[in-house]
């Protein structure tokens, strides 16, 4: 059963077939795995870890591609390598019992043995082939045949063998892995690299300012791409485990979601928040409220149900919680439903790998869809900065191809330009805003300004922004001829204009009030013209009665005068 | 799996030796006649030789710890001994076997 191995090994898979090893990470950074059917060398000094990169190669193609194992040991009992890898839950017995593994210690003490003239290594052959016909093994380790080289005395004869073995064994069709001690200036003591030429990883294990740090290099893989660079790996619980920058190619799923950054203001800033799945770097000089920024993000996703690791290196879980408290930020209800997981620890305490690690493990465990690293540039006491540079590089590589939204927080030093990070990682950022004291008129003040948003319009302003017992607020930007105000010279602005508009406001007031009087005098004239009409009116009516009576009483008066001109009339008659 | 004929001795200690083969090879016909004949000559009436081949048997390779061929291996008298090779070079064979010390002097 053949495994599609990730990328692009499928493509590769057609001319060079490979052997996954199951083991994480080293089938990426070897495009596949190892080349099937031929042998592999994998040397390093003592404690780098070959014996059990050997054992997982073999116990992985045991149990997860139907790939039987057989292991040739010239160095361990069975019994001390089950002992080895039981503590990574592996059970060999099991897998022997099960016709699963072969196991056969090679055991040659030279002091037992006399050598009389011509010999060849016939037996070990014979053990090899009755170890792999033994369970039908695809998969067979030899660690370390160096160990002969001690057992016998003629290194001339063994050189042969071993030559003759490594074809014998590509005859056979096996995928084998070869293991041998470093040598001074050579790969291996004996020079194996000459015979077994495919392919050649080697192992490093170095102390590098009193921290551990092991390393992988690919240093030949005839006819396969792969990996040309030192990758860290590291020997866990889970065994061992490469950290390759996850793809050799940038594949990333891209969402355009927006998620809230916990703070109104700031995602108005942004057009409405980070983007899902990008990264965002927020780098300030100390104390000037990064990880208040980042508690809002990790607070706000919590409260929209999603799962948050927060990881701190400079404060302990509890006084992050009291401090965050402090400014309107409980912690507690997303840390009790479970939602929220802060977790503290030395950025010296560990190897830059063993950090790295130890995300992607929890990463894996808790499914998140938010990290925060407070603060990243603190990681820096625990590695050189090439090594955090390329440590950073693996984290956000990693969490983006997961389509984590990731918060790095990052303190720079308050001399030299705030735009330019430590470590080269800026390039790698979707978001990147940056705090920073502000200092005028005697003040120091924190402003905020988004350095750059990639696929989104956002705000150029700086913002000042206030830390208070309700959380971070940005508040208006007054630009004035020095730059942008902040502290009392805002709250001077801001005085000024409410002067402004006091003296606008009684302006109005006053103009109200002589518009009133005009009005009330307008009415009142109005009124007394009414009144004028009135009596005007009612000066009328009177006159026009006076004319009637006037009339009836001429017209009476003509009645009676006719009345005595006619008795006078016929007086006269 | 050929086995050598004992003969019976009365007063010295015996010895089992097995000589570990893979196939009839030169290599190891020529072990075979070695050291048949460093036996005649030290350990006459008293020795028991076993020839295994391992083609036939490669199990015995891993119980036995053969990883040179052609091997021999002294069974009895304790403590176990190997001597690999053709057995052509007589003097370290009879060192390895202890028939004789690493100085020269024949043991008992």
């Amino acid at each position: 059963m053949v495994r599609e191995a990730p990328s692009g090994a499928a493509r590769v898979a057609a001319s060079l077939p490979k052997a996954p090893t199951g083991i994480s990470g080293l089938d990426e950074i070897t495009d596949g795995g190892l080349p099937r059917g031929r042998p592999t060398l994998v040397c390093g000094s003592a404690g780098c870890g070959k014996t059990l990169l050997a054992m997982e190669f073999l116990i992985h193609g045991a149990t997860q591609f139907d790939e039987p194992g057989a292991y040739i040991t010239f160095e361990e009992t069975e019994e001390e390598l089950a002992q080895n890898v039981r503590s990574l839950g592996h059970d060999v017995e099991r897998l022997i019992a099960e016709g699963k593994l072969a196991f056969d210690h090679v055991h040659v003490e030279r002091n037992e043995i006399e050598e009389a003239g011509e010999y060849d290594l016939e037996g070990l052959f014979l053990r090899i082939g009755l170890a792999i016909d033994s369970v039908g093994a695809r998969r067979v380790v030899l660690d370390t045949i160096e160990s002969l080289f001690s057992g016998f005395s003629n290194p001339a004869l063994l050189r042969a063998e071993l030559r003759r073995l490594f074809r014998w064994l590509k005859d056979r069709g096996v995928t084998a892995i070869i293991t041998g001690e470093r040598g001074e200036g050579a790969l291996t003591r004996q020079g194996l690299e000459e015979y077994v030429s495919d392919c050649v990883l080697l192992l490093d294990h170095r102390m590098q300012q009193q921290v551990s740090t092991r390393r992988m290099r690919v240093v030949k893989y005839r006819g396969s791409r792969h990996g040309t660079n030192e990758y860290p790996f590291l020997i866990t619980e889970q065994g061992i485990s490469v950290l390759p920058v996850t793809t050799l190619g940038l594949n990333h799923k891209v969402s355009s979601e927006r998620v809230s950054s916990g703070i109104s203001r700031l995602d108005a800033m942004l057009e409405g928040g980070y983007f899902r799945g990008s990264s965002i770097l927020i780098s300030g000089t100390a104390g000037s409220g990064k990880s208040s920024i980042a508690a809002h993000f990790a607070a706000a996703a919590c409260a929209r149900g999603e799962r948050c690791l927060y990881l701190a290196f400079e404060e302990s879980k509890a006084q992050i919680v009291r401090n965050m408290r402090s400014i309107g930020i409980d912690l507690e209800p997303a840390l009790a439903r479970g939602l929220l997981h802060l977790e503290a620890s030395r950025p010296t305490s560990q190897g830059l790998e063993t950090h790295l690690a130890q995300l992607h493990h929890r990463v894996n465990d808790l499914d998140p869809q938010i990290v925060v690293v407070d603060p990243v540039s603190s990681l820096a006491a625990a590695g050189t900065d090439a090594d955090t540079a390329a440590m950073l590089l693996r984290l956000i590589d990693f969490l983006k191809g997961r389509g984590i939204t990731a918060m790095l927080v990052s303190l720079t030093s308050g001399d030299g330009a705030l735009e330019s990070t430590d470590y080269g990682v800026s390039s790698l950022i979707d978001t990147w805003l940056v705090l920073r004291d502000i200092e005028l008129a005697g003040e120091r003040n924190r402003g905020l300004y988004v350095i750059k948003s990639r696929g989104m319009r956002h705000s150029n302003q700086i913002r000042e922004f206030v830390i208070t017992s309700e959380g971070i607020d940005l508040l208006d930007v007054y630009a004035g001829p020095e730059g942008v105000l902040t502290g009392s010279m805002r709250i001077a602005q801001e005085a000024r204009e409410k002067a402004a508009n006091v003296s606008r406001r009684q302006e109005v007031e006053r103009r109200e009030r002589e518009l009133a009087v005009r009005r009330a005098a307008l009415r009142a004239q109005m009124l007394a013209l009414e009144k004028e009409i009135e009596s005007i009116d009612a000066e009328a009516r009177i006159a026009s009665t006076e004319s009637t009576a006037a009339e009836s009483i001429r017209a009476d008066a003509r009645i009676a005068a006719a009345t005595r001109r006619g008795s006078e009339d016929e007086d006269e008659q | 799996m050929r086995a050598e004929a004992m003969r019976p001795a009365a007063d010295e200690e015996r010895w089992i030796l097995k000589l570990y083969t893979a196939g009839q090879t030169p290599k190891s016909l020529k072990a075979y006649e070695n050291l048949k004949r460093i036996c005649e000559e030290h350990l006459p009436g008293r020795y028991q030789i076993e020839v295994i081949d391992l083609v036939k048997n490669p199990r015995l390779a891993k119980e036995d710890q053969i990883v040179a061929i052609p091997t021999l291996v002294r069974k009895l008298p304790d403590p176990l001994r190997k001597v690999i090779g053709d057995l052509s070079d007589t003097d370290r064979t009879l060192v390895g076997l202890q028939l004789r010390s690493a100085a020269g002097g024949r043991q008992s």
